[in-house]
């Protein structure tokens, strides 16, 4: 199961978080009270340029001193901070949520298009696969991951996200079937400005996790839904696709589909499954991902989970149930399931 | 005709059903419960002669095993109405999520708006017991998935064509899916067969169409010719040898 729910004001008018935790915790029969966490897109404008890199310490002695150090080879530690939490009866803390803000040193390596995001996607897989006891989840420019194990409600409180504002929302709910719960392993999953909730099973994970390592990234938190962070970013960031083809990529259109199609796009379809074959998804999912210029909700091709959208003016919502929807903003007027597979946009109006 | 007023406004699942069973257990006929919103398993099991009228957008299952009762909801429905229901009757003024009727065994669903995907998944039959799903609007894909019996009618009010989604009765093996207009020979599953609606079929079945017109309040007139595409198994073993070999 699991539910998910997400939210873009295509304004950039910016939301508290109290909303969302309503219409996650409506969802509470999709969860088992072993996951459940939020990413908001606009929360840290005091540190417009800076990126916001949350990390789940163990101890704040050994994994932290790592963590700094390796920070500091590669850049400057703007500010960092405990990001402030509360306890509640429900939620056991078994990490210490830490967050920095920094900025990398962009003369240190060549051959990148963008040495500041391959320098913190590096810093990522290297901290998440080498440093025990530290494990980054968050590290995108002015937005943040706050997730843990525990009811939707719980975790909210245990952050207070109604504390944060940002104008796209993203919220999760987990109903862990494959692996165990644990901190890392709720959503959202985060990779530089790529926020993923997910809802289902990537049966094809095998697949797609052999693809994204051998272009350098690292599966480090033992469930599904990492992989189609590093996805988006591979084929989204550094192959700059846009966000609809990175959808047709992943879960592309059924051959017999494809056959009907005008010439000219019939060859951009092909093209497309041929080259990005082991990237392509398989199995039940419905998934909505963020970056800072909007969000895009889909589903896998024969529709195996479920996914609505709902309109009301600037504000888009995509969630697994309509009543989420209703009840963060009671006076949504359109409200309808989009087709399998076919991506739903709210983008952000510049 | 004793009557009850229920107010669901944030109200969990579990003390809304206690009070809709106790007051059907007292005599009540007629319950009318206002601001729902999300209460998955309303009427769940529920047997007796009420009437429930549901203001708002109830949550998953309404209505499931329920066997006798008839639910009215004014609003939306989230997924599988009417799943496994035995008896009674569930009128949507709205649309509906998936798998709707999922398993279905007996009674009504009438839904006015389209549904999701999966609309009448292995609903069955047996001897007097023959389920109906009907839909104003469209349906999604894989409608009447493993239909193993009863009716599924679709009229595609408001659509030019009732319905131009993939996988219609797929894995079918029985029952029937009445559907207005012509569809697509593309668009039928592995195992369904497109048949003449004929008007042995129209004597049939114009009792139905006329009773979901009027209970989605539609002129039921403009619905009472032959115009319609009949979907029926091919056999009753479509998958014969897929995964055995006799």
């Amino acid at each position: 199961m699991c539910g998910i729910i997400g939210v873009i004001d295509r304004t950039k008018a910016r939301m508290d978080g109290s909303s969302i935790k309503r219409a996650l915790s409506l969802m509470n029969e999709r969860g088992s009270g072993e996951g459940a966490g939020y990413v908001a897109y606009g929360i840290y404008p005091d540190y417009p340029d800076c990126y916001a890199i949350h990390v789940f310490f163990d101890n704040l002695i050994e994994p932290k001193s790592k963590v700094d150090e390796v920070l500091q080879k590669w850049g400057r530690i703007v500010h960092q901070e405990e990001i402030p939490t509360y306890e509640q009866p429900g939620l056991k803390k078994e990490h210490i949520p830490w967050r920095y803000f920094y900025k990398p040193y962009t003369d240190f390596i060549v051959g990148s298009n963008n040495p500041a995001e391959d320098i913190v996607k590096q810093l990522v897989m290297t901290v998440n696969s080498t440093i025990p006891g530290a494990l980054i989840f968050s590290s995108g420019i002015n937005l943040g991951v706050f997730k843990a194990a525990g009811w939707p409600e719980d975790v909210a409180d245990f952050y207070r996200i109604e504390d944060y504002k940002g104008y796209i929302w993203l919220a999760h709910n987990r109903y862990p079937t494959n692996t165990p719960g644990w901190w890392g392993g709720a959503h959202p999953f985060n990779l530089l400005d790529w926020a993923v909730v997910h809802n289902g099973e990537i049966t094809s994970y095998g697949t797609n996790k052999r693809y994204v390592e051998s272009n350098g990234y690292k599966c480090t938190m033992f469930t599904d839904t990492e992989v189609v962070a590093y996805l988006f970013d591979l084929l989204g960031r550094r192959h700059g696709l846009p966000s609809e083809m990175v959808v047709e990529a992943l879960a592309p259109h059924f051959w017999d589909e494809i056959d009907r199609m005008p010439e000219k796009e019939q060859k951009l379809q092909r093209t497309l499954r041929l080259t990005y074959g082991p990237a392509l998804m398989n199995g039940p999912f419905a998934i909505v991902v963020a970056t800072s210029k909007g969000i895009v909700g889909f589903t896998d091709r024969i529709k195996l989970r479920p996914l609505v959208v709902g309109e009301n003016g600037s504000r888009l919502y995509i969630s697994s149930e309509e009543a989420a929807i209703r009840v963060m903003d009671p006076e949504v007027n359109a409200i309808y399931m989009p087709r399998a597979g076919e991506p739903v946009v709210g983008r952000v109006v510049q | 005709m004793e009557t009850m007023a229920i107010d669901a406004k944030g109200m969990h699942y579990t003390p809304l059903n206690r009070m809709i069973r106790e007051a059907v257990a007292s005599g009540v006929k007629e319950i009318v419960i206002d601001n729902v919103l999300g209460q998955r398993f309303i009427a769940n099991g529920l047997r007796g002669d009420v009437r429930i009228t549901i203001n708002g957008v109830p949550g998953g299952d309404l209505g499931m095993f329920m066997s006798g009762p008839e639910c009215i909801v004014r609003g939306d429905c989230e997924h599988a109405p009417g799943n496994t229901m035995d008896n009674g009757t569930i009128v949507i003024h709205g649309s509906a999520g998936d798998a709707v009727a999922h398993s279905m065994r007996g009674g009504k669903v009438f839904v006015r708006g389209n549904i999701g995907y999966r609309g009448g998944i292995h609903m069955k039959e047996y001897s007097q017991k023959r389920p109906v799903l009907a839909i104003g609007g469209t349906s999604h894909a894989f409608l009447g998935e493993y239909m193993a019996g009863g009716i599924i009618l679709v009229l595609g009010i408001g659509h030019e064509t009732a319905l131009e989604d993939r996988g219609i009765g797929s894995g079918i093996h029985g029952g029937e899916i009445i559907i207005r207009g012509d569809v697509e020979d593309r668009l039928l599953g592995v195992g369904a067969r497109k048949v003449r609606f004929t008007e042995d079929d129209q004597k049939r079945l114009s009792p139905l169409i006329k009773e979901f017109c009027e209970r989605i309040e539609v002129d039921p007139a403009p619905f009472m010719d032959t115009n319609y595409t009949r979907i029926v198994p091919a056999s009753s073993r479509p998958f014969a040898g897929k995964y055995t070999w006799e």
